[in-house]
């Protein structure tokens, strides 16, 4: 207790110079924060918008070859196998599989009045609003005969309608895709930006269209929707072992279901995590060898001090806690002082980065233990330097 | 109370070899007042290193207070120190950033003393030297004579065996000098064992035995005129 009020004394009596101290562990527990918190923030972001889209989700994505040598970039060359929507559509026979949708999608330019801009083309059969989990907030969404007639319509997104028309009530409104007069039947409803970019900018095509519309007669991915969760796995076989019975390759298809999706999104954000985290440790490590350097400084300040001490019976013992309690506590206060600044920090992130950083608990307790630890390891060799002075040496020093 | 037979200490300076005390016998007995004195270079600061379990002796026999003062390791010596040794210096050495209550407290915090029981006996002991309305003034805001009166209480307050004094009055002018020698005087009646180190005769004479030092061997019987000042 009294050794404790000694090195606040101390750390009082010095103040400029232990706030500076003070201030690499305070960076360096700030950075340690934040960081993690956005990597742990885009690490949910995604989770949650692949998890929006349904756990029964499986996703088929056909690798395209490069044109062939003779093929002069003609929209046949992609694969050796085409296949044909309704190829696709006997998929749906399988008992473990719900619905079918195979897309197309690309980027072309849409304009309405003087409003100019490029936009993602999605096309796709009505099964897919129910497929993705994302139907219309107003309006229809594609139909059947749309998909038969290649009828002009589109479904378009919450976001691209307000940069086109500045408002969302855009249902009977007409816009021009790469020219093309397009009548909007529907608007998606909203589901946020994702890394993935966001389906609030999509622009939804009948199936049929967007392929001529995108010169692409082939077919590169399909969305399939198993009945239900328990039977992703079944469908997931179903739709392989159909796949290789068209292809005889597995080289030349992938399928993903949501859980695997999940864990690919999880591992890559958990690197950053580690990355971000590993970057900011850094920093706090460079602000504990200034902590070691200011303490260097303290011990030959005060050896006189120490003589003192020694003379009128402290131990060994004293004079190192003395000095370790006294860096522990400047490393400890930087830790405190940094998580409410981290926390300050990670307030205002959250309004211009427009997602939601929460820290955890367990973050807030290792920047807090690391930095103690820092003082720790970084006070032992000083104090122990201190320790070690004759007394008779410290005594007479000047 | 101490008991020294053939101390030597030596100091390597470069290539040589130089003994600051060479074959020292000394006898003092509890309850005596003496000045070991002796001029710059004689080996008197070596001793009171010595004397006050600061540091060992090459060689000999030092015997304090009963007991045999040799291998000891530091921590040892620190804790003799702490629990029988009252140290006053001529710089005074008290620490700036406490008051003259938390200066005299800090060597009973060393023996593990409780804060009610320091506060008690702090008070008791800053009362003694007559320094009670200014236990929370800080060293700076002290005058000499009341700082060194500070250094005194504080070399009281563990209760030592032996309170030992280097050139206390040193740092001070005559007057007040006069009035700290008046204080080791009175706690010489009060039964305390005090060893004062100083190279003036004249302070040397206000003690009731002087042991005379030089170059590094006690001069004995000393006589005032074989002292070189």
């Amino acid at each position: 207790m009294q050794t404790i009020s000694m090195a606040f004394k101390a750390i009082w009596g010095n103040k400029v110079r232990s706030f500076l101290t003070m201030l690499g562990v305070i960076i360096g527990v700030m950075s340690v924060i934040v960081l993690i918190s956005i990597g742990q923030g885009t690490t949910a972001e995604v989770a949650e918008s692949i998890s929006a889209m349904g756990t029964n989700l499986l996703t088929v994505s056909i690798q395209t070859r490069k044109p062939g040598r003779f093929g002069g970039g003609s929209s046949g060359a992609k694969g050796t196998v085409i296949l044909k929507l309704d190829d696709i559509l006997t998929l749906e026979d399988e008992e473990s599989i719900a619905s079918v949708s195979p897309t197309v999608s690309g980027s072309l330019t849409v304009k309405a009045g003087s409003m100019n801009t490029t936009a993602q083309i999605t096309g796709a059969l009505p099964a897919y609003a129910g497929i993705v989990n994302q139907g219309v907030q107003s309006g229809r969404y594609i139909a059947d005969a749309d998909v038969t007639n290649r009828s002009a319509v589109c479904v378009i997104g919450t976001e691209l309608a307000t940069t086109l028309f500045g408002n969302t009530d855009v249902v009977g409104n007409t816009m021009h895709i790469d020219g093309r007069r397009f009548s909007i039947v529907g608007v998606l409803e909203s589901k946020g930006t994702s890394m993935g970019g966001s389906t609030d900018n999509a622009l939804i095509l009948p199936f049929t269209l967007a392929q001529r519309m995108l010169d692409s007669t082939t077919i590169d991915s399909i969305y399939i929707s198993a009945v239900d969760s328990a039977n992703v796995d079944t469908a997931q076989e179903a739709v392989e072992r159909w796949l290789y019975r068209k292809y005889q390759n597995e080289n030349s298809y992938s399928v993903m279901n949501q859980t695997q999706m999940l864990e690919t999104a999880n591992e890559t954000a958990s690197t950053l995590s580690l990355m971000l985290g590993g970057i900011a440790g850094i920093s706090l490590l460079v602000g504990g060898i200034g902590i070691m350097n200011i303490m260097l400084v303290s011990v030959t300040e005060r050896t006189r001090e120490i003589g003192i001490r020694k003379a009128i019976g402290a131990k060994r013992r004293n004079i190192l806690m003395q000095f370790l309690i006294e860096s522990v506590v400047i490393s400890g206060m930087g830790g405190v002082l940094g998580l409410v600044f981290g926390l300050l920090l990670m307030h205002v992130l959250e309004g211009v980065l427009g997602m939601e950083l929460v820290m955890s608990v367990g973050v807030a307790q290792l920047a807090i233990g690391f930095s103690m630890g820092v003082g720790v390891i970084f006070g032992l060799y000083p104090a122990n330097k201190a320790a070690r002075l004759r007394p008779i040496d410290a005594l007479h020093y000047s | 109370m101490i008991r020294m037979e053939g101390i030597r200490k030596e100091y390597r300076m470069g290539e040589n070899v130089v003994a600051a005390l060479d074959g020292v016998d000394i006898h003092i007995r509890p309850r005596e007042f003496v000045s070991i004195i002796g001029p710059s270079g004689s080996g008197k600061s070596t001793l009171m290193n010595i004397i006050g379990c600061l540091d060992v002796a090459d060689a000999g026999v030092y015997m304090f207070d009963g007991q045999e003062i040799n291998d000891y390791t530091e921590d040892e010596l620190a804790d003799i120190r702490g629990r029988k040794i009252g140290f006053v210096f001529q710089q005074f050495n008290l620490l700036p950033r406490l008051t003259a209550r938390e200066n005299v407290e800090l060597p009973l915090i060393y023996q593990g003393m409780s804060a009610g029981k320091r506060r008690a006996r702090s008070r008791e002991v800053l009362e003694m030297v007559g320094l009670e309305g200014r236990m929370n003034h800080k060293p700076s805001e002290l005058s000499g004579g009341q700082q060194q009166r500070v250094a005194i209480a504080r070399a009281l307050a563990g209760k030592p065996s032996l309170i030992l004094a280097d050139e206390p009055t040193g740092n001070l002018d005559s007057k007040t000098g006069a009035e700290v020698m008046r204080l080791f005087h009175e706690l010489h009646e009060a039964g305390n064992t005090i060893v004062l180190i100083t190279h003036d005769a004249n302070i040397a004479s206000q003690t009731p035995r002087s042991i005379h030092i030089h170059d590094g061997r006690v001069l004995e019987p000393a006589t005032e005129s074989e002292v070189v000042i």
